[in-house]
C-alpha cells in the first residue's frame, strides 16, 4: 500500500508515459520537429547555398542535382530544396492556423451545446449535421474561386500575395469545426452533470464562469487529440485546393502548388512530382500518428 | 418508423433548400457576370450596351429577386444553358453523372471486395503481422494526397511502363478492353485510398463483436475458429460496416473531383471543378446542387438503413 503512495503519478504524468510507449508516435513527434527544424532553417540555408528561392534562372531550367542545388531545379531554374523548405513553411503553418481556428469554433459550438442542451443542442447539432452531410471539397472550390472585391475588399488588399494565406486558413476552419464540435458537446454533456459543476452553480456562479473555469478546462485533452488528428486532414485540404490552383498563390510556395507544374512535366521531370507530395504524405501521417498515441495516452479506456 | 422516414427526409429537403439559396449566392460571387463574358466576346459592345444588357437580364436586380426568378423556372424544368457546352444543362449532367457512378460504384466495389476480408483477418488474429499491417495500410490510406497517388500511378503505369492511357475515357464504342484500360487508375486510385478506411472500420467491428457471450458459446459447443469467425461474428460485424459504407457512397458522387480532374474523367467531380473556373454559372448552380443532393440521399439511405438493420435502435421516439 505504501509503496503504491510513494510511486503515484499525476495524471498527466501517466499520460505522458503512455504516450512514450507509443513508438511509432514518439518516431513521428521526433520526425515532425526535425522538419519544423529544417523549415524554420530555411533562410540560414538559403544564405549557405548564395540563391533566394524565388529566383528565376532560366539558363538552369531542370538542373541536376549540383553543390549549389543540392536537390536541382524546377522548370524555371529555382531551387527545389528552398521551394520545398519555404513550401513547408507555408503548408505547416496553414495546417496550425486553420486547425487552431477550427478548434476554437467547434469548441464554442459544442459546449454551448452541451452545457445549454434543449432547443440550443438541437439546432447547433442539426446544423453540424447537415454540415457534415454536404459534399465539402466541391462546394470550398466554390469558396475558394469567389471574388473577394464583390464583398467589400479593396482590389488592392484583394489581390495581395498574402491574402491567398488567409482565405484558405479561414475556408478551411469554416468547414473544419465539426468533429471538434461532436466530441466538445459530448464530454461537455457528462462534465455538467458531475458534482463540482452542480458545486459551483450551488455557490451562484454564472454559466460563462462554470464553461470558462469549471469545462473547459477539463476538456483539453480531448481538444488536444481532436487537433492533432485534424491538422493531417487540414494540410492535405490545403495542398488539394493549392495544387488546383485555389489555394496558396505562386510565387509563394506551398507543396500542394509545387506540384500544379508537376503533372505537365511528369515526363521530363518526375522527380519534381515526388519530392513535394512525399513531404505532405509524411508530415500528414506523423500528425496522424501522434493524435493517435495522445488518443490513446489520455484515454486508456479506448486502448484495446 | 415512417415517422422517422418522414422527420429526416425534412430535414434533408430544409438543408437543401438553404444550400440551394447558398450555392446561389456564393455563385453570384464569383469573378465577373454573364455580360462580361458576352462583353469578351464582342470587343464592339459599349458599356451602354451592357448596361442595358444587364437590365434586360435582370442582373441589375437584387439578389433575392433574381434567385426567385432562378428558382421558379428551375421548378419549371428549365436549368438553363451551359455556357461552356453550348447545351441544356441537365444534357450535360445527365452522362457526367452515368461516368461517375461508373467509376465511383467499381471502385466502391473493389474496394469493399478488399476491405472486408482484409479487416476480418486483421481481427481475427490481433497484434498478428496481418493486423499490424492493416493498421499501417489504414493510416496510410487516410494520409495520402489523392492527387500525389494519382501523379504515381500515372508516372509508374503510364510514363515508365507504358501500360495503360494517363488519362481520358474511351470513346462510347470502343471494344470492353480499351474501355477497362481507360478506367484502370482512377478506380485504383479511388479504391487504394478508400481500402485502408474501410478495413478499419470492419476490424474494429469484428473486434467489439468477437467479445460477446454468443461467440463464447459458439467456441465451447466446439464450433471451429474458422466458422465463429465467418458465420457467427461476420454477420453481426457487418451492421455498422454496412451503414459508414452506405455514409461513403453519397459522398463518392461529388468526392472524386480531385482524381477525375487529374484522370480528366468526364463525371461530376470535373464537371463542377471545369463550370466553376470557366464561369459557366447555370452549370455550376445546378451541377453542386446535384451533388448536395445525391450526397443527402446517400446519408438518409444510411440512416435508415441503420435503423433497419439492428431492430435495438429505436426511431420515431427521440430519447
Amino acid at each position: 500500500m505504501s509503496s503504491a503512495v510513494h510511486h503515484s503519478h499525476s495524471p498527466t504524468q501517466l499520460a505522458l508515459r503512455r504516450f512514450a510507449r507509443h513508438k511509432l508516435a514518439i518516431a513521428s513527434a521526433a520526425l515532425l520537429a526535425l522538419l519544423a527544424l529544417a523549415v524554420a532553417c530555411a533562410p540560414l540555408i538559403e544564405w549557405l547555398l548564395g540563391v533566394s528561392a524565388n529566383q528565376v534562372d532560366l539558363y538552369n531550367r531542370l538542373a541536376a542535382p549540383s553543390w549549389q542545388h543540392p536537390m536541382g531545379t524546377d522548370e524555371l531554374g529555382r531551387d527545389t530544396l528552398l521551394r520545398l523548405l519555404y513550401g513547408g513553411r507555408v503548408s505547416l503553418l496553414t495546417g496550425l492556423a486553420a486547425a487552431a481556428c477550427a478548434a476554437s469554433i467547434g469548441t464554442l459550438i459544442g459546449i454551448c451545446a452541451g452545457y445549454f442542451s434543449g432547443r440550443t443542442d438541437t439546432v447547433l447539432m442539426r446544423l453540424t449535421d447537415s454540415i457534415i452531410a454536404l459534399p465539402l471539397l466541391p462546394l470550398l472550390i466554390v469558396l475558394a474561386a469567389i471574388d473577394l472585391t464583390k464583398l467589400g475588399l479593396s482590389a488592392q488588399l484583394a489581390n495581395s500575395e498574402s491574402i491567398s494565406l488567409y482565405r484558405i486558413i479561414v475556408i478551411v476552419a469554416l468547414t473544419g469545426w465539426t468533429t471538434v464540435a461532436r466530441l466538445v458537446r459530448g464530454a461537455t454533456l457528462s462534465l455538467r452533470e458531475r458534482e463540482f459543476v452542480l458545486a459551483a452553480r450551488g455557490i451562484g456562479a454564472s454559466d460563462w464562469v462554470i464553461m470558462r473555469r469549471h469545462i473547459l478546462p477539463n476538456l483539453l485533452s480531448p481538444i488536444i487529440v481532436a487537433v492533432t488528428l485534424s491538422i493531417g486532414s487540414v494540410i492535405l485540404l490545403e495542398s488539394v485546393l493549392s495544387f488546383l490552383g485555389l489555394g496558396i498563390q505562386p510565387p509563394l510556395a506551398s507543396w500542394g502548388n509545387m506540384l500544379t507544374n508537376a503533372q505537365q512535366l511528369i515526363w521530363e521531370a518526375p522527380q519534381l512530382a515526388i519530392y513535394p507530395g512525399l513531404l505532405i504524405f509524411i508530415t500528414v501521417i506523423c500528425f496522424n500518428f501522434v493524435g493517435d498515441g495522445l488518443q490513446d495516452a489520455f484515454d486508456p479506456k479506448a486502448e484495446q | 418508423m415512417g415517422k422517422f422516414i418522414l422527420a429526416r427526409s425534412a430535414q434533408a429537403l430544409l438543408v437543401l433548400a438553404v444550400m440551394s439559396v447558398v450555392i446561389y449566392a456564393l455563385i453570384g460571387l464569383m469573378p465577373g457576370d454573364p455580360i462580361d463574358l458576352m462583353i469578351s466576346a464582342d470587343p464592339k459592345m459599349t458599356s451602354a450596351d451592357a448596361a442595358a444588357l444587364r437590365e434586360i437580364y435582370g442582373l441589375n436586380q437584387p439578389l433575392y429577386r433574381r434567385y426567385l426568378a432562378w428558382l421558379g423556372a428551375a421548378l419549371q424544368g428549365d436549368l438553363g444553358y451551359s455556357r461552356l457546352f453550348g447545351q441544356p444543362v441537365l444534357d450535360v449532367l445527365l452522362p457526367a453523372l452515368g461516368n461517375t457512378l461508373l467509376l465511383m460504384a467499381s471502385a466502391f466495389l473493389i474496394a469493399v471486395a478488399i476491405a472486408l476480408p482484409l479487416g476480418t483477418l486483421a481481427a481475427a488474429k490481433p497484434r498478428s503481422a496481418l493486423d499490424y499491417g492493416v493498421n499501417l495500410y489504414a493510416f496510410a490510406g487516410i494520409s495520402l494526397p489523392s492527387f500525389w497517388l494519382a501523379l504515381l500511378l500515372i508516372m509508374l503505369f503510364s510514363v515508365t511502363l507504358g501500360w495503360l492511357p494517363a488519362g481520358g475515357m474511351a470513346p462510347a464504342g470502343a471494344p470492353l478492353g480499351e474501355q477497362l484500360r481507360h478506367l484502370a487508375l482512377p478506380v485504383a486510385t479511388v479504391a487504394t485510398l478508400h481500402i485502408g478506411a474501410y478495413s478499419r472500420y470492419m476490424r474494429s467491428a469484428m473486434l467489439e463483436v468477437l467479445r460477446h457471450d454468443y461467440i463464447r458459446t459458439a467456441r465451447a459447443k466446439g464450433a471451429s475458429e474458422r466458422r465463429v469467425v465467418w458465420v457467427h461474428a461476420w454477420r453481426n460485424a457487418l451492421i455498422p460496416v454496412v451503414t459508414i459504407l452506405a455514409l461513403d457512397f453519397g459522398f463518392l458522387f461529388s468526392g472524386a473531383l480531385v482524381t477525375e480532374t487529374i484522370f480528366s474523367w468526364p463525371g461530376m467531380g470535373k464537371l463542377i471543378f471545369d463550370a466553376v473556373m470557366g464561369n459557366d454559372f447555370n452549370l455550376a448552380i445546378v451541377a453542386l446542387l446535384f451533388a448536395t443532393a445525391l450526397t443527402l440521399l446517400g446519408n438518409l439511405i444510411a440512416d435508415l438503413l441503420y435503423a433497419k438493420l439492428d431492430p435495438r435502435i429505436t426511431v420515431g421516439r427521440p430519447r
